[in-house]
């Protein structure tokens, strides 16, 4: 995804002296691309919008109001940090885990800015909107374009599309939460374990992400009877740091084996 | 929590993500663009959401339980690795772990 050449080039580079003829079904070609991108905005803003009606409900569940939970859609605006804020305060954490959890989930969000800076090439202030838009979903929508007329509409149609429609479910399932009354009945708590899944699902491509996400999962099951609320799922971070340092010193040993890379976005939410 | 500290969280990890994610819109690119960042970045999230699906999957407080959402999340991994979309993998587990309550297990 990071790829250097896959650098829209602006549309007015296209060389002046070009035959009208050639410059017309480059015109069209990208006319094309905006348009599958817009499509694509729209189906991917629909799926993952609909799936807000699980948060709102699970949120109210947790014990977060309706004001409460409506501020994490609004404000907050990452589905994954959404949800690991929620699931620390139902069960009880401590305020700092809650936020630390939520902040080491946004931490990819400051890669994808990255990554579509140059892509999207904005004035400093629609960046500062822009940041709120950046998600997983947005920012591998926009990537996939070629030309940046596409990139900006796959980023801007995701983007506020999502926004949009999550917020709306968010609404949605946060007033039918309140009327579930008993969660577990309506297997809530095991729609949240598969909403997480649902997240993970798409980065287990390499062996490298698989053996850390097994090692997570022993880490936060060996620590769930002894540690606090929140805990448990920290340590599992602080284990994927070290399996960073050891995996990229071991790399620079054997500079031949190359693996699968990483990359982060690439999924949806 | 009450409900001023659960305030507190909301506003105080609402401000952190979004700067964050500006962050990453202001910082010379090349800053980010080094690959062991990025690999170390992708592993922590595999990591966290790994742990949740564990302590949302087996955690009761403090206790390592097995009931309804065990099998339910078995479902979900099928429905995904069959490519289910998102919200069917999500309603599938739901309606997997109702299903084994009403029918009176876990």
């Amino acid at each position: 995804m990071s790829r250097p050449d896959d650098v829209p080039t602006p549309d007015a580079d296209a060389p002046a002296a070009l035959d009208p003829a050639v410059t017309d079904a480059v015109e069209h070609a990208v006319e094309d691309e905006v348009r599958a991108a817009v499509r694509q905005a729209v189906s991917v803003s629909v799926a993952t919008g609909l799936y807000g009606i699980s948060f709102g409900a699970l949120s109210v569940v947790a014990g977060l109001d309706l004001a409460q939970t409506m501020a994490l859609s609004l404000l907050l605006f990452s589905g994954g940090s959404q949800f690991a804020l929620i699931g620390v305060v139902g069960a009880g954490g401590a305020p700092v885990a809650a936020v630390a959890t939520a902040g080491f989930l946004g931490v990819r969000n400051a890669l994808y800015g990255a990554q579509l800076g140059p892509l999207l090439a904005l004035r400093s202030w629609h960046k500062v909107v822009a940041a709120q838009f950046t998600i997983d979903e947005s920012t591998a929508v926009a990537t996939a374009q070629r030309s940046r007329r596409a990139v900006r509409a796959g980023f801007w149609w995701t983007g506020i599309g999502i926004f949009v429609l999550w917020n709306a479910m968010t609404l949605a399932g946060a007033l039918a939460g309140d009327a579930l009354g008993d969660p577990r009945a309506w297997g809530l708590d095991a729609a949240a374990a598969a909403a997480f899944l649902g997240l993970l699902w798409p980065r287990l491509a390499s062996r490298a992400m698989r053996a850390t996400a097994a090692a997570a999962v022993v880490v936060a099951a060996a620590l769930v009877p002894f540690a606090p609320g929140g805990v448990p799922v920290l340590a599992a971070a602080v284990v994927a740091i070290v399996i960073g340092q050891v995996d990229a010193r071991r790399r620079v040993r054997r500079p031949t084996g190359a693996e699968p890379g990483v990359r982060p976005g690439e999924e949806s939410r | 929590m009450t409900s001023a500290t659960v305030w507190v969280v909301v506003l105080a990890a609402s401000a952190l993500c979004f700067a964050l994610k500006l962050a990453g819109h202001l910082v010379p690119e090349h800053w980010l663009a080094d690959e062991r960042v990025s690999r170390t970045a992708a592993l922590v999230t595999a990591a966290l959401l790994a742990a949740l699906v564990t302590v949302q999957t087996v955690g009761d407080g403090q206790a390592l339980v097995v009931d309804a959402r065990l099998p339910a999340l078995a479902v979900a991994a099928v429905a995904l690795a069959l490519r289910a979309p998102f919200i069917v993998v999500v309603v599938l587990a739901a309606v997997t772990a109702a299903g084994l309550r009403a029918l009176g297990w876990g």
